[in-house]
């Protein structure tokens, strides 16, 4: 897996949890060196035993563990530039919606050896959605969940989103978006991430 | 490829609202026939920042710079279809690109606009926004490439500093020498001092200096003179006891611990096979690369009491000098109370050569 993929799970148990639960974690996995590298690539199996060593260490269900990385993503204010390649997709959360089905390619412009999920959205009434995810590992649906929930708050859009099963390989998700204005939501400046 | 000339007169005309205009081309400016501004795109009202345009002259908001200066209607009509390069007189700073089309009927113009290679300093300045743009223009994109280009950039920038900052650890953490594989300096004066604090101590230091490494170095270039190097190396890694440790101290110096020496005869017959082994020709590109050897060498057993490292390395080099003028290609053993010639960076060859001290195993 992807180096950035590692690297998620490594920010996201260091920043909320401390370096020392870190350490444990990849005591458990033995891993054999102390960091993730963003640039560079992993075995598979390597980020899986790191995720399940993960989930042992904190307690968490894998789903649960998986959701708090997504929102994580987007809301960890270090992660800003994160955040702000994101809010590209669209001038509102129908339209960030609308637009995930480009995520793979936005994601491959940034980083061309990038694996990101294959994501196509359904629209099965004017404000209910059904969104279909596939990716190398398992677990991109709750990822998924918890990353749109925080755009959905980042937008200010007010959205109830759940699990909605898994067929064959693919992920499921249910997205009813019940305001698109409900709260004044983050701010966006196009121009400033390079001014 | 898009036709430089304005529609063939076969083209059936068509009518399309100021509303359409807006949405279609944000940038765009229409001028009447006499160049008057009658309607600007939201987006380009939003980059000139000074309410309505209607009214305005076309040249008292934009300034007309390539492919040639036009300052006049006629001289502005002549670029239609071409690539313009423009600015906003309030914005000189930010290149802008433009195209133009003469509308029918000697209506006037269109001036369609995008913000060319300034675009990321162009969004910034005038606080646009993703809607501020058709949704068939990509300079949002390109906006967006950039930032991850920034930040990827960054990414890449951090793995190197680390990588660089682990190597110069691991640089300054080793104990070997590259070239020979024997223990380096560090290494060396670590196993020097381990060797003084034993409590029964019982070793002999031996310095090794080649002859002739130079003249090897200088004729027959570097490689040559690693050759010869990695050969020591070679001799002092088998020709040496598993306890005593040889290390590559300098360029053509040798550090060699023996550790539990049986007597200075020993010694020197140790010192005269090392010498003979160096001395093996080694052959390299055709040619046979000659050296020798000048070693001295301090012993424990030679010390009333216990000399600290700095006093040890002293003497054996001393010891070593010795050997150097006694004629090369040979051994001198430090003898305590014995006055320490120093040695100085180009020191003549010795004239007429004093006594030669002592040489033990002779």
């Amino acid at each position: 897996m992807h180096g950035m993929v590692n690297r998620a799970l490594q920010g996201f148990v260091t920043a909320t949890y401390g370096p020392e639960l870190w350490a444990e974690v990849r005591s458990q996995a033995c891993l054999p060196f102390d960091d993730f590298e963003a640039m560079l690539h992993y075995p598979d199996a390597l980020t899986l035993t790191c995720f399940d060593a993960a989930c042992h260490v904190l307690h968490k269900h894998p789903n649960a563990l998986l959701e708090d990385i997504g929102t994580w993503l987007v809301t960890d204010p270090h992660l800003e530039p994160l955040r702000r390649l994101m809010r590209f997709s669209g001038a509102s959360f129908l339209d960030f919606l609308l637009s995930l089905d480009e995520l793979g390619d936005r994601g491959r412009l940034a980083v061309p050896d990038l694996d990101l999920p294959r994501i196509e959205l359904e629209r099965l009434d004017p404000s209910s959605f059904r969104i279909r995810a596939q990716w190398r590992l398992p677990g991109i649906g709750p990822i998924l969940m918890g990353c749109l929930r925080a755009m959905a708050d980042d937008y200010g859009a007010l959205a109830y989103l759940r699990l909605d099963g898994i067929e064959g390989g693919t992920e499921c998700l249910h997205v009813q978006l019940l305001d698109t204005a409900f709260a004044r939501g983050r701010g966006f400046e196009l121009g400033r991430g390079v001014a | 490829m898009i036709t430089r000339n304005p529609a063939p007169v076969a083209m059936p005309v068509i009518a399309l609202s100021g509303g359409t205009l807006d949405l279609l081309m944000p940038m765009h400016l229409r001028a009447d026939a006499r160049g008057r501004v009658v309607q600007a795109g939201p987006t380009l009202l939003k980059m000139a920042g000074q309410g309505d345009l209607a009214g305005l002259s076309l040249f008292d908001l934009v300034e007309i710079r390539r492919p040639a200066r036009a300052e006049t209607l006629s001289a502005l009509m002549a670029l239609a279809g071409q690539r313009i390069g423009l600015v906003l007189r309030a914005t000189p700073h930010l290149a802008l690109r433009g195209a133009l089309v003469p509308l029918p009927g000697d209506a006037g113009l269109i001036l369609d606009l995008s913000l060319g290679l300034s675009f990321a300093r162009a969004v910034a300045e005038f606080g646009l926004t993703l809607n501020d743009f058709s949704p068939c223009d990509q300079t949002v994109d390109m906006l967006y490439l950039h930032e991850a280009n920034i930040s990827t950039m960054a990414l890449s920038r951090h793995l190197s500093h680390r990588l660089q900052a682990a190597r110069a650890r691991a640089e300054a953490q080793a104990l070997t020498d590259p070239l020979t594989g024997l223990a380096n300096r560090r290494a060396m004066d670590i196993e020097i001092a381990r060797a003084l604090d034993d409590p029964m101590p019982d070793f002999a230091l031996m310095q090794i200096d080649l002859d002739h490494f130079k003249a090897i170095n200088d004729s027959l270039g570097h490689a040559a003179g690693d050759a010869v190097l990695e050969w020591v190396g070679r001799v002092l890694r088998e020709h040496l006891r598993a306890g005593d440790v040889a290390g590559r101290v300098g360029g053509d110096e040798f550090l060699v611990l023996l550790r539990d020496p049986d007597g200075s005869d020993s010694l020197a017959r140790v010192a005269a096979r090392l010498i003979a082994l160096i001395e093996t020709p080694v052959p390299f590109g055709g040619q046979l690369c000659r050296i020798s050897a000048s070693i001295g060498i301090a012993a424990w057993a030679g010390y009333a009491e216990r000399p600290d490292i700095n006093r040890l390395l002293a003497d054996v080099d001393a010891a070593l000098y010795t050997a150097k003028r006694a004629g090369r290609g040979r051994c001198v053993l430090h003898q305590p109370g014995a006055p320490r010639p120093r040695r100085r960076a180009g020191d003549p060859p010795p004239m007429g050569l004093e006594p030669a001290p002592p040489r033990p195993g002779d």
